[in-house]
């Protein structure tokens, strides 16, 4: 019966600084207002790069789709930690009480959220841009799924290590992105199959992106408690 | 012969009253650990490049094995010294542990960054290319070296000790466990490799150049040890210094509230 407690005050709270955050978000509108147009301005970016030849940018887009996402992984991960460092809001946050790792999954929840609108439309518009096909409807769902958690757990953890550094915005991106190798390549190799570019089996990618998700998140849980205390 | 004198000695006195200690990184220890370093380089440089045979078929590129397997071996020794001092500082709180995660972190990038190289400069005359994407050694090794340089530059953010050295740990720590998700997603992305598996038990190799590798592992272990101490002893000697400040700072602020 505690355990069970314990689990819906987890919860609570992991729902509580989720909806925070994406509050914050909503009304600041900065999510909507510039990481949304920032993806679709890459996209387009791609296109001019590779000389806008159908056949290159049909092969190369499932990669071309996930830089994008890495790169807005960056932006709202940013933001997350600016939201966290105005008013001394992250001494609150470890004074309020709550578990740090119900903490932590609320704002690796709420960039997840913000990453999942932001594919909902990189990938409607790459089918509109680079021709795409999707042959495989589950299986980039699970493959979205999988890669943001990865990311946004990854992300937050890592913002947290910059949080309150004033370098943090050059520092972020050296850590996250050579982190996040795995997920670029294998949510790569999994759109590939998913989109029919190249004949491999996606949903072993998918596993590996859920592993990097599990490890991330737990190590993220483990480690957001002495972060806060100490930065 | 004794270790010789440093020329800042004055100064260096100075700082030792100040700190109640000794404020130099070399000992009587490090200077015979270094001169034995440098003579048994200067062997393993003699013996690779001039009477160690060349190879049947890579010819003289083979010598670059004596550099490149023991800083390969090296780089992974130190940032694994890394890796399980992160999780002592985040677990005990140890600063000998933090301060020993951050030598093995500078010395494990400068030793990763020389495998690189000199895999690269291997790789030319050998498999025709500088870089294969197919290889996954290659591919996780450079990958580790960019999260390392991250792990250096949060190092380098500087502010309160214990507060770089918490997020330090803990990029050391999601680094550490990472590489090998890396390493899996490259293999099977790859799914080749152009790395020879085992040319150390195959018993291809000539005594001499076995000989010459044994060696140079020894003397890369010893340059690395001595590495290691003295760059110990400067982090240990700036933790003392900046907890001295602190401690001098609240004294004087201490004296002020008394008058």
């Amino acid at each position: 019966m505690t355990a069970w407690r314990e689990l819906s005050r987890f919860t609570g709270d992991a729902v509580l600084v989720a909806s925070k955050d994406l509050r914050i978000e909503w009304r600041a509108r900065t999510a909507l207002g510039q990481m949304l147009p920032f993806a679709v301005l890459v996209l387009v970016l791609f296109g001019f790069a590779l000389d806008a030849n159908r056949p290159t940018l049909r092969l190369a887009t499932p990669g071309l789709l996930w830089m994008t996402v890495l790169f807005a992984t960056v932006v709202a991960v940013q933001r997350s930690v600016a939201v966290e460092s105005a008013d001394g809001a992250r001494r609150m946050l470890l004074l309020s009480g709550m578990a740090p790792a119900a903490a932590f999954a609320g704002k690796a929840a709420a960039v997840a959220v913000q990453l999942l609108v932001v594919e909902a439309l990189l990938v409607p518009g790459v089918v509109l841009l680079y021709d795409a096909d999707i042959e495989s409807v589950p299986l980039v769902v699970a493959t979205c799924v999988a890669a943001t958690v990865g990311l946004a757990a990854a992300g937050s953890l890592l913002g947290a290590v910059v949080a309150g550094v004033r370098a943090h915005q050059t520092v972020l991106p050296i850590l996250l992105l050579p982190v996040s190798a795995p997920v670029l390549i294998a949510a790569t190799r999994a759109f590939a199959d998913g989109f029919g570019t190249v004949a491999v089996d996606g949903w072993p990618w998918v596993a590996l992106l859920a592993g990097f998700a599990a490890v991330n998140a737990v190590v993220g849980a483990v480690v957001y408690g002495p972060l806060l205390e100490d930065t | 012969m004794t270790p010789p004198e440093s020329e800042g000695a004055a100064s260096e006195t100075l700082i030792a009253s100040y700190l109640g200690g000794p404020a130099r990184t070399g000992s009587r220890f490090t200077f015979w650990l270094g001169l034995a370093t440098l003579i048994g380089l200067a062997g393993v440089a003699a013996l690779g490049l001039l009477a160690a045979p060349a190879d049947d078929v890579q010819g003289d590129a083979v010598r670059i094995i004596f550099v490149h397997v023991p800083a390969a071996l090296g780089a992974y020794t130190a940032l694994g010294v890394t890796a399980v001092g992160s999780v002592m500082w985040l677990w005990r709180r140890s600063v000998w542990w933090d301060v020993t995660a951050h030598a093995g972190a500078e010395i494990g990038v400068l030793l990763c960054g020389l495998t690189l190289v000199t895999g690269m400069l291997w790789g030319r005359p050998t498999w025709g290319t500088y870089w294969e994407w197919g290889d996954v050694r290659l591919v996780t090794a450079l990958i580790l070296f960019l999260v390392m340089v991250g792990y250096l530059s949060v190092r380098a953010l500087g502010g309160d000790a214990d507060s770089v050295a918490t997020r330090a740990a803990v990029v050391g720590l999601v680094g550490g466990i990472n590489i090998p998700i890396v390493n899996r997603s490259v293999n099977w992305w790859a799914n080749r490799t152009l790395h020879q598996q085992s040319s150390l038990t195959d018993g291809k190799l000539a005594d001499l150049t076995l000989f010459t590798l044994f060696l140079a592992f020894v003397m890369a272990a010893m340059a690395i040890l001595w590495m290691m101490v003295h760059r110990f002893r400067i982090g240990w000697l700036e933790r003392q210094l900046q907890a001295r400040d602190l401690d001098e700072a609240l004294a004087a602020r201490r004296a002020e509230a008394a008058r």
